[in-house]
C-alpha cells in the first residue's frame, strides 16, 4: 500500500474508528461486523463499499489490519467528498474531510466528538447517540413520538452534561474509543478547530446547528435534530436496541426512539448527576425496571424465572456470553431467578453495557440485593471500586428471605448492624476480616455441625470469655436467659452446653453481626480473658477443660452481653468493687494435688488478672461483653455474697486462690474465678476443708465460672489433659471433710458437664482449623494472584 | 458427559466425554494433562458403571484416586448427572489431602451448579463463566 498520510484530527479519527471496530483487540479487524457496519454507515453505495475495501487490501488479507482500516477510512472521505476512488487519491487529496458515518458509526462519531468537545450539546447528543434497547419494554407502551422524544431529548441536552467526559473515564474498562477520547481531550479539543477537514465534527463544534438529516446523529446536539438522531436511530435498528431509561420515555414511549431518547436523558443525567457513581440506578430509572419487571412478574416480591429473564434479557441484542456475565453478576443468591433487586441491577447492567460501559468483574455495591445490605469488602478494586459506588441504601423491598447461601449477604447487613455493637468493633478491625472470612467459610463447609455460619474464629481467650459468660448465664438459674438462649442449637448436650451454644447459634442466627460483635466484643474481654487464659492454660491442665467452640461464643457473647448489660449493668457497677476485691488466683492456700499445679499457676492468674483488673473496670462500661464478664463477677459477687455458705468449700478453694491475687476487675475475679472453678472443681473436695469460710462468697459462683471457662477453652488438648486432671483431683481428694456427697454430686456433674463441653469443644476446633486451613489457603492463593499480576502492573 | 480437567496442573471438565472445560496451570504440558485425562476417562467410566444401582450420595460422587502415574495423581468426581471432573495433580505436591481434593471437588461441583442455573448457559457449552474461571484459578494457586 502506499504510504498514508493523515493529518493528526485524522489519524486520531481513524485510531478510534479502529478501535472501536477491533472489540477483540487483535489489532486486526474481521471484513465483516463492525467494518461492514461502518462502511454502511458511510452511506455510501454497496459498489464504492467493495471497491474501497479492494483498494486497501482487506479482500487480499482477508480482513482489516490497521493500515487497511485506515485507508479504507480514507477511501470513504474520498468517496464521500466526490472524488474518484482511486488509490493514489488517498493521499492526493488534500484537506478531506473526516469520513463520515452514520447511524450506529454516528453514534461512535457522536461520542468522539462529544468527547472531543466535552460541549454539553455534544454530551447530550451523545447520551442521544446511544441505541435504544430493544423495543421489548417499550414496544408495548404507549405511543411514542419524535415530539415526546424531542422534547425530552433537547430536555436532555439541556442538562449539563460537562461531566461526561469524566462517566467516560471512570469506567475503566469503557470501550476504547470513549477512553481514547477522554485521553484525548486536549487532541479532541484540537480537532473542533478543524473546521476545513472537519465539517464532520462540525456539527459537534457548534453544538447548535440544526445540521442536516445526514449529520443527524451529530445534529443531536441541538433540539431540531433530535428526530433526526431519533431518525437515524430508526435507521439503524440494529444499533437501536438500547433500553431506555427516561421515565417520561418509559411511561408514555414505545418507540426505540424514544427509549432512545430515554436513555439518552438517562445517560446524561446519570453521567451528570451521579458520575462518581455511573453504576447506581437513579429513581427514574428504577421506576423503569419495577415496571419492566412487573410485565413479566406482576407481584413485585416474586421471582423472574431464568426462563422469562432470558428471553427478555436476549431482546437487548448483547452477545449471550454477556448477557451470562451479567446473568452471574445480578442473580446473587444463585438460584436461577432474578427478584426485584437482582431485575433492576440485571437490567441496570444490561442498559450500561449498551452504553458501553463495560462489565464490572464483581456486582457494583450501588446494584448489590437491597435486601441485605452487602458490604463489598471483599472487591478486588474491580470496576465498582473505580466507579466510586455510592452505598446505596436498602431501597428494595426484601423480595427474598434471607437463607443458607445469603448469610453471605447478611454480611454487609452485619457490618452495618455492628453499628450496633459499636463498643464492639471499634477495637476489632479483625471483625472486618473474620467476616469475609466467615462469608468465604460458611457456604464452604456446607457439612459442619453448625447450623448458622461458623462464627468467626475467636482466640481461644475470646471462646474462653464466652463460654464463661455462657456458662455463667447458662448455668446460672438466677440470670434470665435470654431469647438467644434459647435458639435451638447443633449441640444438643447439657443444659449449660446447650446454653451456651443456643448462645452460638442464636448469635449466629442473627447473622455474621452476632461474630462481629463477637469479635469485637470479646476481644477486650479476650484480651483480659487471654491473659488470664495463658495463665490458665497453665493452671486448667488440672481441671479446665479447654474453652467452648467459638460457635457458641457469638450467639451467647451478643446475647448475653446484651442482656447481661442491661441485667447487670446496675449491678456491674456496684458489684465492681466487691468483685474487685475477690482476691484473684492464685492464694496460696494449700490444696492437695491441685495445690502444686494450680497454685502456681494461680499466681501467675493472679498476676495476670491483677494487671487485667485495671482494664476490666473500664472495658466493662465500654463494651457489653464485658459487662457480661462483669456480670459474671458481679453475679459471682452476687452469688458470693448471697449464697456465702453456699458450698463454702468450693467457695473456699475458690477463695484462696483468688485472694491470693489481688483483684481488681471483675473480668479478672471472672476468670480468675472460672480458672479456679476449674481448679476449684477439681480440688473442691480437696480445698473444701482448707480454711475456705471467710471465702465463701466465690465458691459457688466460681465454679459456675470455671465450668463455662471451661466450656469456653476450645483446646482439645486442654480439654483431655483437664478432664484427666479433673478426673484425677477429683479423684485424689475423696476425704475432704465437708459434705462431701453434696461436692461430689456437684463435682460429677461438673465433671460431666466438662467432658461433654470437651468433647464440643473439640469438634469445634477441628472444625475451626479446618476453616482456618481454608482461609490460608485462600490467603496464599490471593498472594499468588497478587504475585502475578504485580509483573503486568509494569506493563 | 463432559469433563473437568484440573491439574497441578489441569482441571478438566468432562460431558459426555468431551471436554467442557479445561484448565491447567502450569499451561506447559497441557496436552500431556489431556492425554492423561482421556486415558483416566476409562477409570472413571468403570468405577461408575462398577458402581451399579444409583447410590448417589456425596461420597461416590467423589471417585477417589483413579490411579496414580510416577508423576502425577489423578482424581475423578462425577455429579449426579454424569458430569465427570477430573483432577490431575503433581505427585510433587505432597501434601494434597484426600479431604482438600474432596473439598476441590465440592467447590468446583458447587460452581459447576451457578454456572447451570445461568440462563444464558446452554448444557454442553463450554463453561466461559469469570465465575468459574475465579474460582478455578484460586483453587488451582492453591494446589500449585
Amino acid at each position: 500500500m502506499e504510504g498514508l498520510t493523515l493529518s493528526d484530527a485524522e489519524q486520531k479519527y481513524y485510531s478510534d474508528l479502529f478501535s472501536y471496530c477491533d472489540s477483540e483487540s487483535t489489532k486486526k479487524v474481521a471484513a465483516h461486523g463492525r467494518v461492514l457496519e461502518l462502511f454502511r454507515a458511510a452511506q455510501l453505495p454497496s459498489d464504492v463499499v467493495h471497491q474501497i475495501m479492494e483498494l486497501c487490501g482487506a479482500t487480499r488479507l482477508g480482513y482489516f489490519g490497521r493500515s487497511q482500516f485506515y485507508i479504507a477510512l480514507k477511501l470513504v472521505a474520498v468517496a464521500q467528498s466526490g472524488f474518484p476512488l482511486r488509490v493514489e487519491s488517498i493521499n492526493t487529496v488534500k484537506d478531506l474531510p473526516l469520513p463520515r458515518f452514520v447511524a450506529s458509526k454516528n453514534e461512535q462519531e457522536s461520542r468522539h466528538a462529544a468527547s472531543y468537545s466535552s460541549d454539553s450539546e455534544n454530551q447530550g447528543s451523545y447520551s442521544g447517540v446511544i441505541p435504544p434497547p430493544p423495543g421489548r419494554g417499550q414496544v408495548k407502551k404507549g405511543s411514542t413520538s419524535h415530539d415526546t422524544v424531542q422534547p425530552r431529548t433537547s430536555a436532555d441536552q439541556q442538562e449539563p452534561v460537562s461531566p461526561v467526559v469524566s462517566p467516560q473515564q471512570s469506567p475503566p474498562t469503557s470501550p476504547h474509543t470513549w477512553r481514547k477520547h477522554s485521553r484525548h481531550p486536549s487532541g479532541g479539543n484540537s480537532e473542533r478547530p478543524l473546521a476545513g477537514p472537519g465539517p464532520f465534527w462540525s456539527p459537534f463544534g457548534e453544538a447548535q446547528s440544526g445540521s442536516s438529516a445526514g449529520d443527524a446523529v451529530w445534529s443531536g446536539h441541538s433540539p431540531p435534530p433530535p428526530q433526526e438522531n431519533w431518525v437515524s436511530f430508526a435507521d439503524t435498528p440494529p444499533t437501536s436496541t438500547l433500553l431506555t431509561m427516561h421515565p417520561a420515555s418509559v411511561q408514555d414511549q414505545t418507540t426505540v426512539r424514544t427509549v432512545a431518547s430515554a436513555t439518552t436523558a438517562n445517560e446524561i443525567r446519570r453521567q451528570s448527576s451521579s458520575y462518581d457513581d455511573p453504576w447506581k440506578i437513579t429513581d427514574e430509572q428504577r421506576q423503569y425496571y419495577v415496571n419492566q419487571f412487573k410485565t413479566i412478574q406482576p407481584d413485585l416480591n416474586g421471582f423472574i424465572p431464568g426462563s422469562a429473564a432470558k428471553e427478555f434479557f436476549t431482546k437487548s441484542k448483547l452477545p449471550i456470553l454477556e448477557l451470562s456475565h451479567i446473568w452471574e453478576l445480578s442473580d446473587f443468591d444463585k438460584d436461577g431467578a432474578l427478584t426485584l433487586d437482582e431485575f433492576c441491577a440485571a437490567f441496570h447492567l444490561v442498559v450500561a453495557r449498551k452504553n458501553g460501559y463495560d462489565l464490572p468483574e464483581k456486582l457494583p455495591e450501588s446494584l448489590m440485593p437491597k435486601l441485605i445490605d452487602l458490604e463489598d469488602s471483599a472487591d478486588v478494586g474491580d470496576q465498582p471500586g473505580e466507579v466510586g459506588y455510592s452505598g446505596s441504601p436498602a431501597e428494595a423491598p426484601p423480595s427474598k428471605s434471607p437463607s443458607m447461601p445469603s448469610l453471605n449477604q447478611t454480611w454487609p447487613e452485619l457490618n452495618q448492624s455492628s453499628e450496633q455493637w459499636e463498643t464492639f468493633s471499634e477495637r476489632s478491625s479483625s471483625s472486618q476480616t473474620l467476616t469475609q472470612f466467615d462469608s468465604n467459610i460458611a457456604p464452604a463447609d456446607p457439612d459442619t455441625a453448625i447450623v448458622h455460619p461458623v462464627p468467626i474464629r475467636m482466640t481461644p481467650s475470646k471462646i474462653h470469655m464466652q463460654e464463661m459468660e455462657l456458662k455463667r448465664t447458662g448455668s446460672d438459674h438466677t440470670n434470665p436467659t435470654s431469647p438467644l438462649l434459647v435458639k435451638t442449637s447443633d449441640l444438643s448436650e447439657e443444659t449449660k452446653i446447650n446454653s451456651s451454644v443456643k448462645f452460638a447459634s442464636g448469635n449466629t442466627v442473627d447473622g455474621y453481626s452476632s461474630s462481629d460483635s463477637f469479635t469485637s466484643d470479646p476481644e477486650q474481654i479476650g484480651n483480659n480473658v487471654t491473659r488470664q487464659r495463658s495463665h490458665s492454660g497453665m493452671s486448667p491442665d488440672n481441671t479446665a477443660p479447654p474453652p467452648p467452640p467459638p460457635r457458641p461464643q457469638p450467639s451467647h457473647s451478643r446475647s448475653s452481653s446484651l442482656d447481661m448489660n442491661r441485667t447487670f449493668s446496675v449491678t456491674t457497677g456496684q458489684q465492681q468493687a466487691g468483685v474487685v476485691a475477690q482476691p484473684p488466683a492464685v492464694p496460696p492456700r494449700p490444696q492437695p494435688s491441685q495445690a502444686p499445679g494450680p497454685v502456681v499457676h494461680r499466681p501467675v492468674d493472679a498476676d495476670g488478672l491483677i494487671t487485667h483488673t485495671s482494664t476490666s473496670p473500664q472495658q466493662i462500661p465500654e463494651q457489653p461483653n464485658f459487662a457480661d464478664f462483669s456480670q459474671f463477677e458481679v453475679f459471682a459477687a452476687s452469688n458470693v455474697n448471697e449464697e456465702q455458705d453456699d458450698e463454702a468449700e468450693k467457695h473456699a478453694e475458690v477463695l484462696p486462690v483468688e485472694k491470693a491475687s489481688d483483684p481488681a476487675s471483675s473480668l479478672r475475679v471472672a476468670k480468675t474465678d472460672s480458672k479456679i472453678e476449674e481448679k476449684t472443681a477439681a480440688s473442691a473436695p480437696a480445698n473444701v476443708s482448707k480454711g475456705t469460710t471467710p471465702l465463701a462468697p466465690p465458691p459457688k459462683p466460681v465454679r459456675r465460672r470455671l465450668k463455662s471457662e471451661d466450656e469456653l477453652r476450645p483446646e482439645v488438648d486442654e480439654h483431655t489433659q483437664k478432664t484427666g486432671v479433673l478426673a484425677a483431683v477429683l479423684a485424689s481428694q475423696p476425704s475432704i471433710p465437708r459434705s462431701v456427697g453434696k461436692d461430689k454430686k456437684a463435682i460429677q456433674a461438673s465433671i460431666r458437664r466438662n467432658k461433654e463441653t470437651n468433647t464440643v469443644l473439640a469438634r469445634l476446633n477441628s472444625e475451626l482449623q479446618q476453616q482456618l486451613k481454608d482461609v490460608l489457603e485462600e490467603r496464599i492463593s490471593l498472594e499468588v494472584q497478587l504475585e502475578q499480576l504485580r509483573p503486568f502492573s509494569h506493563l | 458427559m463432559g469433563w473437568i480437567l484440573v491439574a497441578s496442573a489441569a482441571v478438566i471438565l468432562f460431558l459426555q466425554n468431551y471436554p467442557l472445560y479445561i484448565r491447567s496451570v502450569p499451561t506447559e504440558n497441557e496436552l500431556k494433562f489431556h492425554y492423561m485425562v482421556h486415558t483416566s476417562l476409562d477409570v472413571v467410566d468403570e468405577k461408575i458403571s462398577a458402581m451399579g444401582k444409583a447410590l448417589v450420595d456425596q461420597r461416590e460422587l467423589y471417585l477417589g484416586l483413579l490411579y496414580p502415574t510416577e508423576d502425577y495423581k489423578v482424581y475423578g468426581y462425577v455429579t449426579n448427572s454424569k458430569v465427570k471432573f477430573v483432577m490431575v495433580v503433581d505427585s510433587s505436591n505432597t501434601a494434597l489431602r484426600d479431604n482438600e481434593i474432596r473439598s476441590m471437588f465440592r467447590k468446583l461441583h458447587n460452581s459447576y451448579t451457578d454456572v447451570m442455573c445461568n440462563p444464558f448457559y446452554n448444557p454442553g457449552d463450554r463453561i466461559q463463566s469469570r465465575a468459574f474461571d475465579g474460582m478455578v484459578t484460586s483453587m488451582m494457586i492453591q494446589v500449585c
